[in-house]
């Protein structure tokens, strides 16, 4: 039989609880106990990046971290970025170039194209697909997906956004 | 006379000949008048009275979806072709 | 249904590229897919796999996984109804989803057991007992097909155009197409190029796992979400599986995180039924892990193909021969005929003969991907025209005008063509930019290839209402991949005269909508885009009629354009929107259905540039470049189809140059992850330039011709094509990758 841990951490800048298993991943906890579905189990095994999430302002694959590692930590997922105010200019762009077909892997690219952003606010093209490589796309072939960032990239440094937690 | 375009592998049975002419009014009527004359044919197109899944049959360049039941023109063009697949 | 085409004129919708109806939910995470779905008391299956690729099983004990704590159940083959009067095919079917007394193929499920968290039913696998019987193990096409090759299935004949062997056979079924004088036209040939092409296993690739959750009602009635591009397709096939009437299960279909061709077929939807009809008929949910998709789902067939093409001194094709030998898995069903169907369809030639096997290997059951057979015999075909076009001294997209089919040409197998745009096509490749652009520096090299596919109409439903605020619903029946929903959208306004904007869409299920085939052979935009042109000529009609009544004249004194009806006898206009608040005293809802099985669908031809660049220490090829033309018929909505040639074209660069399986001499799949089965990453791909050439297809009202298929056909024959211009080497095996091309450098320089 095995114990349960509380876990306390700040979640999409609110600061939540949660109980788990040592065994389970920070993604398997994030769609079964918290409700938030927008990071996917995909390969569950660090290879595609469907379930990045952003950990104390590090892209990381949720897939190949303990829930119980998230103690005292921030995280970020998908459904944290867009505020009140609307969408992210990342998310708008995807939807103007048509960067996505199935959207499987959208909110991987979407968290992992903010922290280059936040990194890097003109990143070059060859900057951006270096820094995507470990996000797969099957239906895209990552052309829309690469003009959205650098036309993302570009909105954002003529209008700065107020900095997202 | 319908023209029908005899597959490859059942050119044998109709002495070589890659195109026949056939009165016929319908696919059926066309199997049957095919047998008649080159005996083993029907067998070869056809089991327990439908076109065997292996086969679509075209008629005038469409694949039909009536199949044996499918209605001829007096100069309609008939093709059995393979099934093939789409992803 | 109409066969009326409208003549292609200015669209007010069709040609713009509105917002997609899911879009939203899908950037900010919000969708729905299959791993989604939550519901009360759900449980957790997971499936136990055969470690070997061919054995009998002698004995299956799953007593001990079923006493483990939090376990509900168990099933394996015995749990599923009795097939003995049922034809192979049927058998097969049910024995792909769980394996009965033979595995046949390293993955094949064997068992499968739930229980209240995944960790619960992973560990309850290693509880249950098998014993096998290892038996010989075959994977390769060729000695599959040898005379004393181990037999896989007993009851399996070779099939030849309606007759059967009389012995069994690895060979499930040998077509031949073929037309003029093989011989003869050999003989008058002045040049000739023979050469044989070995392509590997791949998979499609979709990032989202099969997943499905079924609940077995106790009254029989059982309910499925799942990831699938055919929600019918699935309840046909569980009915057949479980033994069911069709009536009695519902099924239905979640946002799918990509399928090309791989999610036709069901996998986990018969086993979760199971298990929720054993477990207290709680509902269970399935996802696979990624290493079963590679292992255990359907990739496309391995193949060995061999070509033989001869050519007059003017450049003129006059023969062509090849032998497609298509390694269809487990059980029969490669994509040989389709293979067949491409491979020289892009050129007139009048003495052909092509055979095709299909032919059975300890691999899992192949799956249809995207054009399938086609990249296969499209690579084999392309390399050696190629060839010639050297050999003649001619430029190769010159070749393609001088030998390109045209409208009404013949097939090899004697169909005509109808109207297509493969020269249209080709004078777009001469124009564009890449061709022109300087490709400078060694190991580097530009190479073309053209392909075909033919494409699919099929059956298709959708049915629609019109809301009193003017808006029509719609329910369509074709699942969207990403991106037929809107262009079926987009048709419908269209028909109706209305801003795309007032048009709500949703994908119905099988209780909601009409049969409608699954979303494949390129069919969605072309089929279900027909069905909603018939619903709305209805719904024109129905409106006609009530703004009739309201105004007190005959229907046919009504006209109807651009959203607003006009009395003809007293040039009154009232708006769509207008009338529709009079609904309900005009006769009540105004709805419509249409179901719909157009068969014009119009085949698609392309022609691909790549530019190369080859390290000869590493054999690592980069691809600088890439242009892809395509007839792409009327294009509803051009971003879209852009981004499905893209995509296409990336499959084809991953084919050509990565993907493939890789088995030990056991038949165990070694590279089961998305680690060492190598997909495209952004970094290893160039911007994807696009050249839609619009040759409508009179085949739909519309001009729709379907464009999802075609742009994988091309890349690996283009690739190979460019890597010999680049280093002198003509490639002849798939994928080419770094080790394979540093052999082959190294055996030119021994030469």
């Amino acid at each position: 039989m095995t114990h349960s841990i509380i876990v306390h951490t700040t979640l999409n800048s609110q600061e939540i609880e949660f109980l788990c298993e040592p065994r389970q991943s920070l993604l398997e906890v994030l769609r079964e106990g918290l409700g938030l579905t927008g990071a996917k189990q995909a390969c569950n095994n660090g290879n595609c990046g469907a379930c990045s999430v952003i950990l104390d302002g590090v892209l990381v694959n949720a897939c190949l971290v303990l829930a119980v590692e998230v103690e005292g930590k921030s995280i970020t997922t998908i459904e944290g970025i867009g505020g009140p105010g609307g969408l992210h200019p990342l998310q708008e762009e995807f939807l103007k170039q048509a960067a996505l077909q199935c959207g499987i892997c959208t909110p991987g690219f979407i968290v992992a194209a903010k922290v280059l952003l936040d990194q890097n606010s003109r990143p070059s093209e060859i900057e951006v697909r270096r820094w995507l490589a470990g996000n797969l796309c099957r239906c895209t072939g990552y052309d829309k997906i690469v003009r959205a960032v650098l036309a993302a990239a570009e909105r954002m440094a003529e209008t700065p956004l107020e900095v997202q937690a | 006379m319908a023209v029908v375009y005899v597959p490859s592998l059942l050119r044998s049975l109709t002495g070589g000949l890659a195109q026949v002419e056939v009165a016929a009014g319908s696919v059926r009527e066309l199997v049957d008048a095919l047998e008649e004359r080159y005996p083993g044919m029907g067998v070869r197109l056809c089991e327990d009275g439908r076109l065997r899944p292996t086969f679509s049959v075209a008629v005038d360049g469409v694949v039909s979806l009536k199949r044996l039941n499918q209605k001829l023109e007096p100069d309609s063009e008939v093709h059995f072709l393979p099934v093939i697949s789409g992803g | 249904m109409s066969d009326k085409q409208t003549p292609i004129k200015d669209f007010q919708v069709i040609g713009t590229s509105p917002l997609r109806p899911d879009a939203v939910d899908k950037v900010t995470g919000r969708a729905l897919f299959g791993d989604d779905v939550r519901l009360p008391g759900m449980l957790y299956g997971v499936v136990l796999r055969s470690p070997h690729s061919h054995a009998r099983i002698l004995s299956i004990d799953t007593r001990k996984a079923e006493a483990l704590p939090g376990v509900f159940g168990a099933v394996t083959a015995a749990d599923l109804p009795s097939f003995t009067d049922a034809g192979a095919y049927q058998r097969y079917q049910a024995e792909n989803a769980l394996a009965n007394q033979k595995a046949l193929y390293y993955g094949h499920p064997v068992a499968a057991v739930a229980a209240i968290n995944p960790h619960i039913a992973q560990e309850a696998l290693g509880l249950i007992d098998v014993t096998y019987e290892i038996l010989p193990v075959i994977l390769d096409v060729r000695q599959a097909m040898a005379e004393d090759a181990p037999i896989l299935l007993d009851d399996l004949r070779t099939h030849e155009a309606g007759s059967r062997s009389d012995h069994s056979s690895n060979v499930a079924s040998h077509e031949q197409t073929s037309c003029g004088d093989l011989e003869l036209g050999f003989s008058q040939a002045a040049f000739i190029v023979e050469r044989e092409f070995h392509t590997s296993t791949v998979h499609q690739g979709y990032i989202e796992p099969q997943n499905a959750t079924a609940q077995a009602h106790e009254d029989g009635q059982i309910t499925i979400w799942c990831s699938t591009q055919g929600a019918f397709g699935v309840r046909d096939q569980v009915a057949e599986i479980l033994r069911v009437p069709v009536s009695h299960i519902r099924v239905i279909p979640m946002e799918i995180g990509g399928g090309f061709g791989g999610k036709n077929n069901v996998y986990l939807e018969p086993l979760a039924a199971l298990l929720s009809r054993k477990c207290a008929h709680r509902p269970v949910k399935m996802i696979m892990g990624y290493d079963e998709v590679l292992a255990a789902t359907g990739p496309t067939s391995a193949s060995y193909i061999k070509v033989k093409i001869g050519a007059a001194a003017d450049g003129r094709l006059i023969a062509a021969q090849a032998v497609l030998c298509y390694a269809a898995g487990a059980y029969p069903g490669s994509p040989v005929t389709s293979g067949m169907d491409c491979i020289f369809a892009p050129y007139k030639i009048p003495h052909v003969q092509i055979d095709g096997y299909d032919v059975v290997v300890n691999k899992p059951r192949t799956a249809s991907y995207r054009a399938p057979g086609g990249t296969n015999a499209n690579f084999a075909g392309e390399v050696v025209i190629d060839e010639l076009c050297e050999k003649l001294g001619m430029d190769p997209l010159e070749f393609r005008l001088l030998n390109g089919v045209q409208t009404g040409d013949r097939k090899a197998d004697g169909m005509p063509l109808p109207v297509i745009g493969f020269h249209e096509v080709i004078q777009a490749a001469q124009q564009t930019p890449q061709l022109s652009a300087p490709l400078e520096g060694p190991y580097r090299g530009r190479g073309v290839a053209c392909g075909y596919w033919g494409n699919y109409g099929g059956t298709s439903s959708a049915s629609a209402s019109v809301n009193a605020d003017g808006a029509i619903s719609l329910v369509e029946g074709s699942v969207d991949l990403g991106s037929g929903r809107v262009a079926i959208a987009m048709q419908l306004a269209e028909a109706m005269e209305l801003p795309y904007q007032d048009i709500q869409t949703v994908v119905g299920d099988t209780a909601t909508v009409g049969y409608t085939e699954g979303t494949y052979g390129s069919r969605a935009t072309f089929a279900t885009g027909w069905a909603v042109y018939e619903l709305a000529q209805s719904l024109k009609g129905q409106l006609c009629e009530r703004a009739a009544l309201l105004w007190d004249v005959e229907p046919d004194q009504v006209g109807y354009g651009k959203g607003a009806f006009t009395n003809r006898v007293s040039a009154e206009s009232m708006s769509l929107r207008a009338l529709a608040s009079h609904m309900d005293e005009t006769g009540g809802p105004v709805v419509a259905s249409a179901s719909v099985h157009p068969s014009k669908e119009g085949p698609a031809f392309g022609v691909h540039i790549a530019d190369v660049e080859v390290d000869p220490e590493t054999g690592k090829v980069s691809v600088l470049r890439y242009t892809a033309v395509q007839d792409v018929g009327k294009a509803i909505h051009p971003i879209y189809v852009e981004g499905q040639i893209q995509g296409g074209v990336a499959q084809g660069i991953g084919w050509g140059m990565n993907e493939e399986y890789v088995y030990d001499e056991q038949g165990r799949l070694l590279n089961a992850s998305l680690l060492d089965y190598r997909l495209p990453t952004s970094l290893d791909l160039p911007m994807i330039e696009t050249v839609l050439v619009e040759v409508p297809n009179p085949g739909h009202p519309y001009g729709v011709r379907g464009v999802g298929e075609m742009p994988i056909v091309p890349p690996p024959a283009a690739l190979a094509n460019a890597i010999y211009r680049a280093v002198g080497v003509r490639m002849q095996i798939l994928p080419m990758s770094p080790p394979r091309i540093l052999e082959a450098l190294w055996e030119k320089e021994r030469n």
